[in-house]
């Protein structure tokens, strides 16, 4: 019975199939002539318009490439602008021998087989009527020497293009950046139709954080070409948007004095104006020329700047990570008061070193001799290690963490730039994570003299000192300024910013401290303090490049002098109006008070002179 | 028509007979197959800009391909029926795996990298998908049941997803397709093809909220190519001169200016028609079609001819997704269907799709050469 059932259904799925066979047949063929149709249409009734399209006079549609907005410092100074260049250009198509074109080229105009070589490289990427330059920036003599001899080297031209050019060249280049030109993995990220006719995109710095705002919107021309797609006449066309300009905060004059000031020493300096956060100085140094990235750098000086020791490329303000040693001490402090850990009168005795209850190691203190009896205020002023030692055993690592968190330590700042380095505030967690390791008491005292695990950027110690002055609302660092205008910078201040609302009187100490750091007779920055009718408050820093031995005597002139400690001053002024707040460090300078304070008392007197001036 | 079958098992021997049997290659497919792989190098010669290493890389992979569908078709169809829900399963796994691999790395993410070579599952799933459906839905009686509809629909949709998810849509189309086709051939009535399809365009809105906003543009200048000339459009733009200025006869072989002048892109893969169109016109299109629409016949007969369900609906349904590869294409290349990433069958350059539609033609043969006599009782 079941076997009838399925016999009949069988008969019954083949009819169904069959059926289903034949309506997709008919299906197919029906789509198929739907192609058919529209193959038809535009083959045969459009022929001929797609044929004048295509042939005697087709369209070609060019890009109209915007210009790049140009870049200004707070004063109206010019930091990138774009100038004329003259490049030779070569159509392969249009020569007839290609190999003797270019020996020719090269003995006319004394050209390095390296460009040649160059040169083939890129030609080989390209089609055969694309112009392709074998030599850019030429300077008058090669382009005189070239427009004599021109009628000899058909398919040859010199053609003129905007270059960008940087006039401060070294002294700003890892803020401002530079432009190179677009690569192949940019190439794949970066909007087809944009940068049809761009050549070049920003690689590092504002030019890059701000690539889509400095590059304008390309616009369009539909050129009707003849048959050897010369442009007989345009028919349509869209106009490109240009690039905006950009004005920073930064002030070159202050910048130059910076750099200027680090000398031979590698470092970063950083100064934030305090109401807005408008960063005045962003140095680094060693500095680079950023100008022959543009047109291409050639290979062994860019294996130099790659390979040298002092890593000229690496934008130390921004991404150098250091330990912050004393510098710590007036957060930690701050820290101390906060939280009711202690009061500022509190005294503690100094004996040049600090022991954990039942262990035998010594914390030392850097004056081995001890600081005696200091309170908050004196201990800031001598840098007392000690005390710090006490303090950061109360406060435990939970709470140092927390509240030097707030300040911006272990995060981003969220400077308009690309790349920042968030550094490292480290916790229980943190190190349960990476090291998967317990926390230990003797890491607790020593991140109270910011050493240890700690690492912070330039940036983050200027931001963090720009809060401190600016009593706990929170500065954020910017470049950029919304208005053109170098005049004010009012509108862009103090709106959206997040207040850690610490107690005034609590704040009020520390700085005094670090008030007398600079004006105190026993104070370790007490050379910058003369001759000036405003008060700056600071904190030297001088952070141990490697760990010293137990009881070992070093000498700072013995020591190998990339093993020398780091020096770091931060500071803000005037003590009692904050305007300006600077953030030094200077690798292995030594002793942050002798060699770092003096910069960013030059950065300080300068901007307040100015200003006063105004 | 049993007699014929009869006749056909039971040919005169003779030794080319007896050399294809033992090969287990059916020669009117074959043929239609290697004269559109033959027409690629033609087409590639000339829209590659006259490269042989373009020919010679393209040569390996049909080569690789012609070999795979010999292999496949030695696979008696049993086989492929008893492994169908295994494959599938395999591959929805790699498929998420890809998805999983893909949240570590950056934007589409499509392939597993086991080392010596990289793996597209999504390929495999184009035809483990109708295997799957037409498994399940042979294990019942036709034509298919509400719930049946419901899990042979969810077979399909689930690797639709995850490849559309990738993101790669015209794969997920094709793969959509290829269930979806198997459901036709089993029957589907028509009734419930015109709901689906009343249904999905009601969709449409929602699926654009979740479209990605390059596939947004594509659809948006499939409307409009004009609106953006630089861009998107300019594909459209391009090919459509390309196509129109071939006429009738076509410029002739390597006469193609619009892509010789580069202003055609991907003139060797996702848009070598327009260069074939320009270079062999309406003839040479039509040609190509009718060669397209021979070998998409002759797979229909073999499905006809197929002894079992699971036969039938395999094979019809890999006919039908070869129909869908190149109404697809050519649809998008003149300029009526959005620009979706699908090659043109075994004629673009690249990709493995060339592989995985020659195994599907194996399939179709080791159905059509491993016939049996049903006992008559």
């Amino acid at each position: 019975m079941s076997q009838i059932y399925t016999l009949k259904d069988k008969l019954g799925e083949n009819r169904l199939f069959l059926n289903r066979i034949i309506a997709a047949l008919l299906i197919i063929l029906l789509l198929t002539s739907g192609l058919i149709v529209r193959l038809v249409y535009l083959q045969i009734v459009g022929h001929s318009h797609y044929a004048t399209l295509a042939k005697d006079n087709s369209i070609k549609i060019e890009p109209l490439v915007p210009t790049r907005g140009m870049i200004y410092d707070r004063k109206g100074k010019v930091l990138a602008e774009n100038t004329q260049s003259f490049s030779l250009e070569l159509i392969p198509e249009q020569i007839k021998d290609l190999d003797d074109t270019l020996l020719r080229l090269q003995k006319l105009l004394n050209i390095s087989d390296e460009k040649i070589e160059q040169y083939q490289k890129q030609r080989k990427r390209q089609k055969r009527f694309a112009s392709t330059s074998l030599l850019m920036g030429m300077n008058d003599e090669e382009i005189a020497k070239f427009a004599v001899v021109r009628p000899f080297f058909p398919g040859v031209d010199i053609q003129a293009s905007l270059v960008r050019n940087y006039p401060y060249a070294d002294l700003a280049a890892h803020v401002v950046g530079y432009v190179g030109r677009i690569n192949e993995a940019e190439m794949k990220t970066l909007p087809i139709a944009e940068y049809r006719g761009s050549s070049h995109v920003g690689k590092i710095g504002i030019e890059n954080a701000y690539e889509t705002e400095l590059h304008g919107k390309t616009g369009y021309a539909e050129i009707e070409t003849n048959v050897q797609g010369r442009a007989i006449n345009t028919v349509n066309s869209v106009a490109p948007v240009p690039g905006e300009n950009l004005y920073l905060t930064l002030d070159m004059d202050l910048q130059k004095t910076a750099y200027d000031a680090l000398g031979d020493f590698n470092g970063a300096v950083v100064a934030i104006e305090i109401k807005t956060g408008g960063v005045l100085v962003f140095a680094s140094r060693p500095g680079f020329d950023p100008n022959p990235f543009v047109i291409g750098i050639a290979n062994d000086a860019y294996q130099a700047l790659q390979t040298s020791e002092n890593q000229p490329l690496y934008n130390r303000a921004l991404r150098g990570l250091y330990p912050p040693g004393s510098t710590m001490k007036p957060f930690i402090a701050l820290a101390g008061l906060e939280y009711n850990a202690i009061s500022a009168e509190h005294k503690l005795f100094c004996p040049g070193y600090y022991q954990l209850p039942n262990v035998s190691h010594r914390y030392r203190d850097w004056k081995k001799t001890g600081h005696g009896s200091v309170n908050m205020t004196d201990a800031i002023t001598e840098s007392c290690d000690v005390y710090f030692y006490t303090l950061a055993s109360i406060l435990g690592i939970d709470r140092m963490h927390d509240f030097l968190q707030n300040l911006g330590f272990g995060e981003k700042s969220g400077i308009d730039l690309t790349g920042e380095k968030a550094g490292l505030m480290p916790s229980r967690e943190w190190k349960r994570k990476q090291r998967n390791q317990a926390w230990y008491p003797g890491e607790t005292l020593i991140t109270g003299i910011g050493q240890g695990f700690l690492q912070v950027t330039p940036l983050q110690l200027a931001r963090a000192t720009a809060t401190l002055a600016n009593k706990g609302k929170v500065v954020t660092p910017f470049l950029v300024r919304n208005s053109a205008s170098p005049d004010s910078l009012e509108d862009e201040a103090e709106s959206h910013q997040e207040d850690l609302a610490f107690k005034p009187e609590n704040v009020d100490k520390v700085i005094q401290g670090m008030i007398n750091v600079v004006h105190d007779a026993h104070g370790t920055a007490k050379t910058i303090g003369k001759g000036i009718n405003y008060q700056i408050a600071g904190k030297t820093g001088t952070a141990q490049v490697f760990s010293i031995k137990q009881d070992a005597k070093y000498n700072e002139n013995d020591i190998d002098f990339k093993l020398r400690d780091h020096a770091l001053f931060i500071s803000f002024a005037p003590a009692d109006d904050p305007k300006i707040a600077v953030a030094v460090v200077m690798e292995n300078g030594g002793h942050g008070g002798s060699v770092a304070a003096p910069i960013a008392g030059q950065v300080i007197k300068q901007f307040l002179g100015d200003n006063n001036e105004n | 028509m049993k007699t014929e079958t009869r006749s056909e098992q039971f040919d005169p021997p003779s030794l080319l007979g007896n050399i294809l049997r033992k090969l287990h290659i059916d020669i009117p497919l074959f043929i239609g197959l290697l004269l559109i792989a033959l027409l690629s190098f033609v087409i590639l010669y000339s829209a590659g800009s006259q490269d042989m290493d373009v020919l010679m890389r393209q040569a390996a992979r049909i080569g690789l391909a012609f070999f795979l569908m010999t292999a496949l078709a030695h696979v008696n169809p049993y086989q492929f029926k008893r492994y169908s829900a295994l494959l599938f399963g395999l591959g929805i796994l790699l498929l998420l795996a890809v998805l999983i691999m893909g949240q570590f790395g950056k934007g589409a993410q499509r392939w597993l990298d086991l080392g010596f070579f990289r793996f597209q599952p999504s390929e495999m799933i184009k035809i483990t998908t109708p295997m799957m459906v037409a498994w399940y839905l042979a294990e019942h009686s036709l034509p298919p049941k509400p719930k049946q509809l419901l899990i042979a629909g969810l077979l399909i949709i689930i690797p639709t997803l995850l490849i559309a998810k990738q993101p790669d849509l015209g794969t997920a189309l094709l793969v959509a397709s290829s269930g979806a086709g198997v459901l036709f051939f089993a029957g589907l009535s028509w009734r419930f093809i015109l709901a689906i399809s009343t249904i999905l365009t009601g969709l449409t809105p929602i699926l654009w909220h979740f479209m990605r906003p390059y596939q947004r543009d594509r659809v948006l200048t499939f409307l409009n190519p004009e609106a953006d000339p630089l861009g998107r459009g300019y594909h459209i733009i391009q090919s459509k001169i390309a196509i129109g200025s071939g006429g009738i006869y076509g410029k002739g072989w390597l006469g193609s200016t619009q892509s010789e002048l580069d202003f055609l892109p991907e003139s060797s893969t996702d848009f070598i028609f327009a260069v074939f169109a320009e270079e062999f016109g309406l003839f040479g299109c039509v040609s190509l079609l009718t060669l397209y629409l021979l070998v998409i016949g002759r797979c229909l007969y073999i499905a006809a001819q197929a002894q079992d369900t699971y036969s039938r609906l395999l094979a019809s349904s890999l006919a039908f997704t070869f129909f869908v590869y190149v109404f697809v294409n050519i649809g998008m290349v003149i300029g009526v269907l959005p620009v979706v990433g699908v090659p043109l069958p075994l004629i673009s350059y690249g990709g493995t799709s060339v592989v995985t539609l020659l195994a599907g033609f194996g399939i179709l043969m080791s159905i059509h050469t491993h016939k049996k006599f049903i006992p008559h009782s």
